[in-house]
């Protein structure tokens, strides 16, 4: 039980970050590995924070004037955090664009059959 | 049976994961370079807010990677729906009714000035380039979706992108004329916690948030607009 | 305290699950979508106001949108 409430934010960015992996691999559908994509994105990014934080420690921003510096918490997990959200928006819509010219040329978005149509 | 497999190898990558978080505890302080960057953030770069001093201040050069990354998406998803001839003749099935056009077109401005307010108090306050260029993009798309038939100017579209990009380039070059390295501290740093302080920071996150938000918009345009 | 992250996290695996398991395509962005904004909270409980401002923005506003219009280009059911 103590395990649990230490590790909570640890497990649930694994399973995200699991889910997202057996949406790719398993669906047939192009869309719906997008949107595993999108999921293994969001895990990924909570483990991230996860690992930059500190036990009772505060935003990195000094506002009031007199804040002690040894109690924030670690900024730069979340200056790569930050680069790697708008790098993630960019690749889904690409990825998105691909999906739908797909479509107009096969007439179909399951994966199985797209591979069978070779030239 | 595909499931199958899959499942199982899922199983096994998630014992391997779990014998190793044993070795990273949480809540405890990890790395080095963190301490150094609170310490002396505020004497070095004069931004209050430690997170904008590294992504503009420390490590300004990723930030221009990460903007020839959204630019060359951007470029790919356009040259990706060139061959597509736009809708000349709509026949929408049903207008908006009164309420949601009247709401929309009431909420547009307040969006953008809250992006706008955000941008440029990037320094100060959680905030920046890329989550006021975001909040300006999601305004257009709300009169995407509620004023069907408002459509934005491509050519002010297309001067915003570009001047928000050629700004940070600039100020990079007359860092690297004036002072000693690209992208250097060229203005003086005011005193920290007022608006014209930090250099050239909230210049740069003007440019980008200048340059992101028309690069999204412009990306939901092309998706709606050109159809088959 | 504890008990809230406890319920948000458990909230947030269901919802990934269910955008695994709908049919509908519709239905599993807007799960999809859930996760994105339950993440935001989380990164605000996490001490990281930029981040989270950043997810909300970006993860729960135009990723959602550009799977709807996406999906009014193609098939609404899966396969």
């Amino acid at each position: 039980m103590n395990f649990l409430s230490e590790n909570i934010y640890y497990i649930g960015a694994f399973s995200l970050i699991f889910i997202g992996l057996y949406i790719l691999l398993v669906k047939k559908n192009l869309i719906k590995v997008i949107i595993g994509f999108s999921i293994l994105d969001t895990g990924i990014y909570l483990f991230l924070i996860t690992i930059g934080y500190i036990a009772d420690g505060t935003a990195p921003i000094f506002s009031k004037s007199g804040l002690k510096a040894d109690r924030m918490v670690d900024p730069v997990p979340q200056a790569l955090v930050l680069t790697a959200i708008v790098i993630g928006v960019a690749v889904l819509a690409l990825a998105v664009s691909l999906a739908v010219r797909l479509y107009g040329h096969y007439g179909t978005l399951n994966l199985r059959k797209i591979k069978e149509q070779r030239w | 049976m595909r499931k199958l497999i899959g499942i199982i190898l899922l199983t096994i990558i998630a014992a391997g994961i779990s014998l190793s978080l044993k070795e990273i505890p949480f809540g405890i302080p990890k790395t080095i370079i963190g301490n150094h960057f609170i310490n002396k953030g505020i004497e070095e770069t004069g931004a209050i807010n430690i997170v904008t001093s590294v992504v503009v201040g420390y490590r300004s050069f990723d930030t221009l990677g990460e903007i020839t990354v959204l630019f060359t998406a951007a470029i790919g998803l356009g040259a990706l729906f060139s061959l597509y001839k736009n809708k000349k003749t709509v026949i929408y099935k049903e207008p908006a009714s009164l309420i949601v056009y009247t709401g929309c077109r009431f909420l547009f401005p307040i969006i953008v000035l809250t992006g706008i307010y955000i941008i440029i108090h990037g320094h100060l306050t959680p905030g920046g380039g890329f989550q006021g260029g975001a909040i300006i993009a999601s305004a257009f798309l709300l009169m995407y979706l509620g004023c069907t038939g408002k459509r934005i100017n491509y050519k002010l579209s297309t001067i915003a992108e570009a001047v928000g990009g050629l700004t940070f380039i600039t100020l990079g070059i007359v860092g690297l004329i004036t002072g000693k390295d690209f992208l250097f501290n060229f203005i003086s740093k005011g005193e920290p916690a007022s608006l014209m302080s930090a250099g050239i920071i909230p210049l740069i996150y003007m440019a980008i948030g200048l340059k992101v938000g028309s690069e999204l918009t412009g990306i939901i345009d092309n998706l709606i607009e050109k159809s088959q | 305290m504890e008990i809230i992250v406890t319920i948000l996290i458990l909230l947030m695996i269901v919802s990934a699950i269910a955008a695994l398991v709908f049919k509908d395509l519709i239905s599993a962005i807007i799960a999809s979508c859930i996760v994105s904004l339950i993440a935001a909270i989380l990164f605000y409980f996490l001490q990281a106001p930029d981040v989270a401002m950043a997810e909300a923005a970006i993860g729960a506003a135009l990723v959602t949108g550009i799977f709807i219009i996406a999906v009014k280009k193609t098939k609404r059911f899966e396969e």
